[in-house]
């Protein structure tokens, strides 16, 4: 007899609550902020892939307000913030 | 720009115009000038406000050339605000008529016996000077109206407010845009207050019948200046995004990065970030008719700055800076791009300093002389300062002056003048500028928000101490020698990052001057500037104690990274080992 939670979806399957901010130029026929899920152990980069946004144009990405690179794994809850090329001052 | 315009407004039977060739200040321009001038010839332990200090009014080297972006104006003296030595920058024509005109500097000496208010008006003829009492308490832009009633549109006009005349501590002098508006400002560190103290209200340039400057080699310089505007315009920051949002795109990212101060430097995000964020602010100035793209001077290719228009599609102010946009708005707790944008106003019309004012109306409201984010209160005060009332008087004293009269403990100064939009914290390079800059706590002076935040020049992280040093002094050097040139700073982003655009840079300075410049000798120019800048600031009374910030960012923590400012004072003093 096979029970019930055998067939429970195993942690890496089970899916992440992203929330992303996109900035600037990379708004444009995307969104200004969204909630999404994602398996677990989705990359920056898995989510650059995902919105169509070329690495070159993700200047500046934070992660929980601090700065990553593509490689970056992310976490369940995490906030990821993507910026083009940006100045001022 | 082979000569120096003096003008002795304390001269015995009324101001004494004297030309002087430029002797050992041959080759300088805009802070090296500047700097030159007030560190040799003020005594460092005089009264900003007494006849004995000057001010000095320089363009750049390469302003009044057609090269791209020479558009900035040096105003230097002894500063009210910091007690130290003080280069203010502005944007707007002046610096380019100024240049045509054929001054390399225009220095206002002594002191007037009266309380008569002049007009200097200086075009190809040379220069006149009368009394105008007509003038006194006009705001910049009533008094622009007024020139150019008497004078045409074909001038450019320098002038201080009715803070400018009181002779606050955060007066700003204006100098009018393309389409004679006073929009641009050297703001910081009461150079208003210094031009009050002469009795001067304006400066009116009229450079019809003058030619561009011409250099040494045409050619060369017109194939510098090519690729000179071909790598700003390739960069994406100065090519795409600041003609796109302007500098106040840079409010949601440092919201993002922790580093905005909210609430009088007490958080480092603002839940309001966003409704007053360039994004926010381009797309209203689209819709109401006005204009998220405009350059401040003729010459500019990144064209940074918009034209704000009202709710009723009126033109109210031009597009608010990011500093502007922080100091009146998150550090108020003000969520409301409208009347942050008529503060920009107010403050423009009055002259005063848009990062000292909000600065000091946070410190008020922590005083609890307003409650955080109430903008009419926010407006009732700049409102103050405009009048003068006694309130105002504080205000325009600056955030130190009405902290300590309002018994506030966190004040956020160094030498006496506000920080600017960054918190220390969480952007410890800028932190490391704001401490050691001669100049007192001044973004501008040394933009490791590039490098720690924006990813421009490298990377430094910014919740680090290491590597801040190193970062803080090698912009500083480079700032020093930028301003000196006359270029807008906003092309360090693509010449940090292009190796190509800064040759360009170089190649300009060379074929106009017939030099042999390398990257060795930029950094020879601003260690020379920053090395007198400091030499007088020691001999006003400065030690390495002022080259600190204030204690209680290394003792309590910003969130959200609940950090501190950890860069260690030894390593502070060495800042400028070279």
């Amino acid at each position: 007899m096979i029970r019930g939670e055998e067939f429970a979806p195993l942690p890496f399957f089970s899916p992440m609550h992203i929330k992303i901010n996109l900035f600037a130029t990379l708004r444009k026929d995307r969104f200004d902020t969204d909630q999404r899920e994602y398996p677990t152990g989705t990359t920056v980069l898995a989510v650059l892939n995902d919105l169509v946004i070329p690495e070159g144009e993700a200047a500046i990405i934070f992660v929980n307000g601090k700065h990553a690179g593509p490689d970056h794994v992310m976490l369940d809850g995490d906030t990821l913030s993507i910026f083009p090329p940006i100045g001022g001052g | 720009m082979d000569k120096i315009l003096r003008i002795d407004m304390g001269a015995e039977g009324g101001p004494k115009v004297t030309v002087t060739p430029l002797g050992e200040y041959v080759g300088l321009g805009g802070r090296a000038m500047t700097s030159a001038i007030i560190s040799k010839e003020v005594p460092p332990l005089c009264h900003p406000l007494s006849s004995e200090n000057k001010l000095v009014i320089a363009p750049g080297m390469l302003s009044g050339t057609v090269a791209a972006m020479s558009g900035r104006l040096s105003v230097g003296c002894k500063s009210p605000l910091t007690g130290g030595i003080k280069e203010s920058n502005s944007g707007g024509q002046a610096a380019q008529v100024i240049g045509r005109l054929g001054y390399a500097a225009i220095v206002l000496e002594g002191k007037p016996a009266t309380e008569d208010l002049f007009k200097i008006v200086i075009n190809k003829d040379g220069v006149k000077i009368s009394v105008d009492n007509s003038l006194k308490m006009l705001p910049n832009y009533d008094l622009v109206a007024k020139m150019k009633t008497e004078f045409g549109d074909k001038i450019s006009c320098i002038s201080i407010g009715p803070a400018g005349e009181m002779k606050m501590n955060i007066a700003s002098i204006a100098c009018t845009d393309m389409e004679l508006r006073p929009t641009r400002h050297a703001a910081r560190g009461g150079v208003g207050a210094v031009m009050g103290s002469k009795g001067v209200k304006t400066i009116v340039l009229d450079d019809t019948g003058m030619t561009m400057r011409a250099p040494k080699d045409p050619e060369k310089f017109k194939d510098a200046n090519k690729r000179f505007v071909d790598g700003l315009k390739q960069h994406p920051v100065s090519g795409q995004a600041l003609p796109a949002f302007g500098t106040n795109v840079l409010t949601n990212i440092l919201s993002e990065a922790g580093g905005y101060p909210t609430y009088n430097f007490k958080q480092g995000t603002f839940a309001g970030a966003s409704k007053i964020s360039g994004e926010t602010m381009a797309e209203l100035e689209t819709k109401r008719g006005g204009m998220p793209t405009h350059g401040c001077h003729r010459g500019c290719v990144i064209r940074c700055s918009g034209v704000y228009n009202d709710k009723d599609g009126h033109y109210l102010t031009k597009q608010p800076e990011y500093e502007t946009v922080w100091a009146h708005g998150g550090n108020c707790g003000i969520d409301d791009i409208d009347s942050i944008a008529m503060l920009d106003f107010l403050d423009d019309n009055f002259g005063v300093d848009t990062i000292e004012m909000g600065a000091t109306i946070a410190v008020a409201m922590d005083a609890g002389i307003a409650k955080f984010g109430d903008a009419q209160a926010a407006i009732n005060l700049v409102k103050e300062v405009g009048k003068g009332s006694h309130l105002g008087r504080i205000l325009g004293g600056g955030a130190a002056v009405t902290g300590k009269v309002f018994g506030v403990e966190r004040v956020p100064v160094v030498k006496g003048q506000a920080m600017p939009a960054y918190d220390p914290r969480a952007v410890k390079g800028v932190g490391v500028t704001y401490a050691t800059s001669p100049m007192g706590a001044d973004h501008t002076a040394g933009y490791a928000v590039a490098t720690n935040i924006l990813k421009v020049g490298g990377f430094v992280d910014p919740l680090v101490a290491e590597g801040q040093i190193e970062l803080s002094r090698n912009l500083q050097i480079a700032t020093a020698a930028i301003d000196s040139t006359g270029m807008c700073i906003f092309i360090a982003f693509a010449i940090l990052d292009q190796p190509e655009t800064f040759q360009a840079l170089l190649d300009l300075l060379n074929a106009f001057y017939g030099l042999n410049l390398t990257g060795d000798g930029v950094v020879a120019l601003g260690q020379k500037v920053l090395s007198m800048e400091r030499d007088f600031n020691a001999r006003a009374g400065f030690t390495s104690q002022q080259d600190r910030l204030p204690r209680y960012f290394s003792t309590e923590s910003l969130a959200p990274h609940n950090v501190k400012f950890d860069v260690k004072d030894e390593d502070l003093d060495k800042v400028f080992n070279w």
